[in-house]
C-alpha cells in the first residue's frame, strides 16, 4: 500500500471508513476508506467506472452504503454519521454541499433566485415558517434583504454579477458549472463536495473555476472533496488526491507522489498486472537518473 | 417595413388569383366531404318508413363557409399576419413601453370587477341582473378561484393532480352537513371547510410522495372517484344520489340576513322590493372577496422561502434535495395550500345552490379546471382569469346563442356542442401558444431589473 499521506496537522473532516457499496451482484465499492482534512481540497480520481460518483454519493446520502461508516467532524466539534442520514439531512445539518456530474440548476428560476433557493432553510426560519412572513414581518424582510446580499457576494465570486436577473437555462455552460457552486456555497457548508466540476469547460473556463475554488478554501475555510477527469485542476489545486480503481483504493497521498505512482500509472495507461513490475523498474531507473 | 408593402403590392394580382383558386378547391373538397354527411338526411317517418331529406341550403352554407374562409384566409389574414410578425421583428430592437392598458391590468381588472354587479343593475334592473350576476359573474369566479388553487400544485409545485375536485366536495359537504347537523353558521364554517379540506390534501399527499408524473395522476384520479364514491354510498351521513339540499343561506357577517322571513333581512331592512337578487350580489362579492385572497396568498407564498422551494421543486426536485430542502414538507405544504382554497370554494359552493349531491363533483369537473390552469399558462394568475372567463363564460354565452337556430334548425341545442367546442379551443389555443396564455413567469427576487422569464426555460414538472 502507498505510504499514509504526510499532512502536518491530522484534523480529518470526513473519514470514510471500510465502506461498500454493492449494487445487486456487481460491488461498486469495495472496503475503500479515506480521509479529507480540514480546510484543504481533497481529489478523488480514477478511471471511468471506477465508483468515485458511487463514493459521492454515499457521502451525500443520495445512496445507502451496504457497509462501513461515513462520519463528518464540524468545526465545532460537533460529529454526524452520515450514512445515517436523509439526503437533506446531510446539507441542513451537517452542513456539507454538493454539485453534480451533470448540472443540475433550476433553469425556469433566475440566477438569483437559484441562490436565494439555496438559503433556503435560513429564511424558513426567518419567516417563521411562512406564517409570520405571510404579514410581511420586518424580521423576514431583513432576513430576504440579508439573503440577496450573501447571493450577491458569490454572484461576485463566480462572476455572474451582470446575469444576475437571467434565466439560469439561459447562461453558456462554464457559467452554469460556476453557479451551481455558487449556489451549493449558499448553503453555507464546512464541507464541499463537486463532482467533475471542470468537465466541458475550455482551458480559460478551468482557470476561472481554479481561481473560484482556491478562492474559496482561502476565504470561508471550507474543506473541498472533488472529482475530476482534468488533470491540470486536480495536480493544480489539491493538496490531496485519492485514486480509485474497481472500487478499490490503489493510492492515497500528495499530488507529486500519486503522480509517480506505478499503480496509478498502470490504471490509467492500462497494463497487465504481470507487467506492473516492469512498469516500476522503469519509473525507478528514470527517477535515478533525474537524480544523476 | 416599406419593402414589404411594395412586394405584396407588385405581387397582389396573383396573390388574388391564387386565393380564389384555393377557395375554389377548398369548396369542392368540403362539397365532397358534406354531401353525404350534411347534405342528405334520413329520417323516419310515422309509419316507420325511411324517407331521405335533401338539405341543399345547409350544404351550401357549409360549402360557401369552406371557400369563403379559405379565400380571406390566403387573400388578406395571412398577409395582415406576415406584415404584423414583420414589423414586431423591426420593433424588436428598440425596447417598446408597454401601454396603458397592459400595465395597469390587474388594477383595472379588479375595479370592473367591483362595479360588475352596480353595471349590471343599472343596465337591466334587479330582476334582470340575476343573470349577469350569478351565471357569468359568480360561476366564473368559482371557478377562477378554483383554477387558482390548483395552480399552486400543479403550476407551481408541478405535482400532476387529476383530482383536484375531491377537496371541492370535502369543502361543499364539510358545510352542508356541519350546518345541517350542528347549525354553525357560514362564517365560522367557512375556515373550517378550508382546513378540512387541506387535511385531506395531506391524506392525499402523504401516499403520493414517491409518485412522479403519470403515477402521480392516476392516483390523484382514484383518490378524487374514492370521494364522490363516498359521498355516494354513505347514504346515512350524505343520503346518498340524493343529495343535502335546503342548506342555510350565508348572511352579512350576521348583521343582515338573506331568509326571506328573517326580521333582519337585507330587503326588508333597506325597504327595497323583495328579490333575489340582492343575495347573488352579495355571493359575487364574496366570491370576488375569495378569489383576490387566494390570489394574494399565492402572490405573496411565491415570495416566500416556501414558494421558491415549490418552483425549485418543478424544476428540478434531486437539486433541491441536495440544497437541504426537504421535499416531502414541501410537497405537503403544496397539496395542503392547494386544497384549501378548493374547499372555501366548495364551501361558497354549497352556500350558492343551497344544495349538493355527488354529481357536482365529477371528474369533468377536475378536467375543466386542469384545463383552465393548462390553457391559462402554468403559475400565471393573470392568464389562468383570462382563461376562466373564456372557458366558462364561453360556454354560458353558447346558450344565449339562440340565433344559431335559425342556421342549424329547431332541434339545435348549442349547450350541447360546448364540449366540443372547448376541445377545439384547447386545441387552437395549445397549437398557436403551447405554454398557455401567458407562458413566462415574473421572477420572485431581482438584483438590478426584472426581466420574465421566457416559457422555453421552464419546466412543466414531473412529479
Amino acid at each position: 500500500m502507498a505510504p499514509e499521506m504526510n499532512t502536518m496537522k491530522n484534523d480529518p473532516i470526513l473519514k470514510v471508513e471500510h465502506l461498500s457499496m454493492r449494487f445487486g451482484g456487481l460491488m461498486a465499492i469495495n472496503d475503500f476508506s479515506f480521509e479529507a482534512q480540514r480546510g484543504e481540497i481533497t481529489a478523488l480520481i480514477g478511471p471511468n467506472g471506477a465508483g468515485k460518483t458511487t463514493v459521492f454519493n454515499c457521502v451525500t446520502g443520495f445512496y445507502k452504503p451496504t457497509m462501513g461508516m461515513i462520519s463528518m467532524t464540524q468545526k465545532s466539534g460537533k460529529t454526524f454519521l452520515l450514512e445515517r442520514m436523509a439526503d437533506f439531512e446531510i446539507t441542513k445539518d451537517a452542513r456539507v454541499a454538493r454539485t453534480f456530474q451533470n448540472i443540475r440548476l433550476f433553469t425556469g428560476l433566475t440566477v438569483l433566485e437559484n441562490l436565494l433557493v439555496a438559503q433556503h432553510n435560513t429564511l424558513m426560519r426567518a419567516s417563521g415558517y411562512t406564517f409570520l412572513g405571510l404579514f410581511g414581518l420586518p424580521a423576514y424582510k431583513k432576513a430576504e434583504a440579508e439573503s440577496i446580499e450573501l447571493a450577491r457576494h458569490w454572484l461576485e465570486k463566480a462572476d455572474l454579477t451582470d446575469r444576475a436577473d437571467d434565466p439560469a437555462g439561459d447562461l453558456p455552460y462554464g457559467a452554469q458549472r460556476r453557479l451551481e457552486i455558487a449556489r451549493a456555497m449558499c448553503t453555507e457548508p464546512e464541507f464541499l463536495c463537486l463532482d467533475e466540476p471542470a468537465a466541458g469547460l475550455n482551458p480559460r473556463e478551468s482557470l476561472a473555476l481554479n481561481t473560484l475554488l482556491t478562492g474559496i478554501r482561502r476565504e470561508t475555510g471550507t474543506s473541498i472533496l472533488l472529482i475530476e477527469h482534468d488533470m491540470s485542476v486536480v495536480m493544480e489545486i489539491s493538496d490531496h488526491v485519492v485514486v480509485l480503481e474497481y472500487g478499490q483504493k490503489i493510492s492515497d497521498g500528495t499530488p507529486d507522489h500519486v503522480k509517480n505512482d506505478p499503480k496509478v500509472i498502470a490504471a490509467y495507461l492500462g497494463v497487465e498486472d504481470e507487467e506492473v513490475e516492469e512498469v516500476i523498474e522503469e519509473i525507478e531507473e528514470i527517477e535515478e537518473e533525474g537524480k544523476h | 417595413m416599406a419593402n414589404i408593402t411594395t412586394t405584396r403590392e407588385g405581387a397582389g394580382g396573383t396573390l388574388t388569383a391564387r386565393a380564389l383558386r384555393e377557395g375554389f378547391y377548398a369548396g369542392v373538397v368540403s362539397l365532397g366531404l358534406f354531401f353525404l354527411f350534411v347534405g342528405l338526411e334520413t329520417t323516419q317517418n310515422i309509419r316507420n318508413e325511411l324517407v331521405l331529406n335533401q338539405r341543399w341550403g345547409l350544404l351550401a352554407v357549409f360549402v360557401l363557409v369552406a371557400a369563403v374562409g379559405r379565400f380571406l384566409t390566403v387573400a388578406y389574414i395571412r398577409p395582415w399576419f406576415a406584415a404584423r410578425k414583420a414589423a414586431a421583428a423591426a420593433r424588436a430592437g428598440t425596447a417598446r413601453p408597454e401601454g396603458f392598458l397592459k400595465r395597469n391590468f390587474v388594477v383595472l381588472a379588479v375595479v370592473a370587477l367591483i362595479v360588475y354587479p352596480i353595471l349590471a343593475v343599472a343596465i337591466f334592473g334587479v330582476q334582470g341582473s340575476l343573470k349577469w350576476v350569478d351565471n357569468f359573474g359568480i360561476q366564473i369566479l368559482i371557478y377562477v378561484m378554483l383554477a387558482w388553487g390548483l395552480n399552486i400544485v400543479v403550476g407551481l409545485a408541478g405535482l400532476l393532480d387529476l383530482g383536484y375536485v375531491a377537496f371541492y366536495a370535502v369543502g361543499a359537504y364539510s358545510y352542508a352537513l356541519l350546518s345541517q347537523y350542528f347549525g354553525f353558521s357560514f362564517w365560522l364554517l367557512l375556515p373550517l371547510a378550508g382546513i378540512l379540506a387541506a387535511f385531506w390534501g395531506v391524506i392525499l399527499g402523504f401516499p403520493v410522495l414517491r409518485l412522479k408524473g403519470d403515477y402521480l395522476a392516476i392516483v390523484t384520479l382514484a383518490f378524487g372517484e374514492i370521494i364522490r364514491l363516498v359521498l355516494i354510498n354513505w347514504t346515512d351521513v350524505t343520503k346518498g344520489t340524493f343529495g343535502i339540499s335546503g342548506i342555510p343561506k350565508a348572511s352579512v357577517f350576521g348583521i343582515w340576513s338573506f331568509d326571506v322571513g328573517a326580521p333582519n333581512n337585507f330587503a326588508k331592512v333597506f325597504e327595497l322590493p323583495m328579490s333575489s337578487a340582492y343575495y347573488k350580489i352579495f355571493l359575487f362579492y364574496l366570491v370576488l372577496a375569495l378569489a383576490l385572497l387566494t390570489a394574494y396568498v399565492t402572490v405573496r407564498l411565491r415570495r416566500m422561502p416556501v414558494g421558491r422551494a415549490w418552483e425549485a421543486l418543478r424544476e428540478d426536485e434531486i437539486a433541491c434535495r441536495s440544497l437541504g430542502i426537504n421535499t416531502v414538507t414541501t410537497k405537503l405544504t403544496a397539496f395542503a395550500t392547494g386544497a384549501m382554497f378548493g374547499g372555501f370554494a366548495g364551501s361558497f359552493f354549497a352556500v350558492r345552490q343551497g344544495f349538493v349531491s355527488p354529481e357536482s363533483f365529477v371528474f369533468l369537473e377536475s378536467a375543466i379546471i386542469l384545463s383552465i390552469v393548462v390553457l391559462g399558462g402554468m403559475g400565471s394568475l393573470v392568464g389562468i382569469a383570462v382563461a376562466a372567463v373564456l372557458m366558462i363564460g364561453g360556454t354560458e354565452l353558447l346558450r344565449e346563442m339562440q340565433f344559431l337556430k335559425q342556421v342549424f334548425g329547431a332541434d339545435f341545442t348549442p349547450e350541447l356542442y360546448r364540449m366540443l367546442i372547448f376541445g377545439l379551443a384547447m386545441v387552437i389555443v395549445m397549437v398557436w401558444k403551447p405554454r398557455g396564455f401567458v407562458g413566462s413567469r415574473e421572477p420572485t427576487a431581482f438584483l438590478k431589473e426584472r426581466k420574465t422569464v421566457s416559457g422555453s426555460f421552464t419546466k412543466e414538472g414531473h412529479g
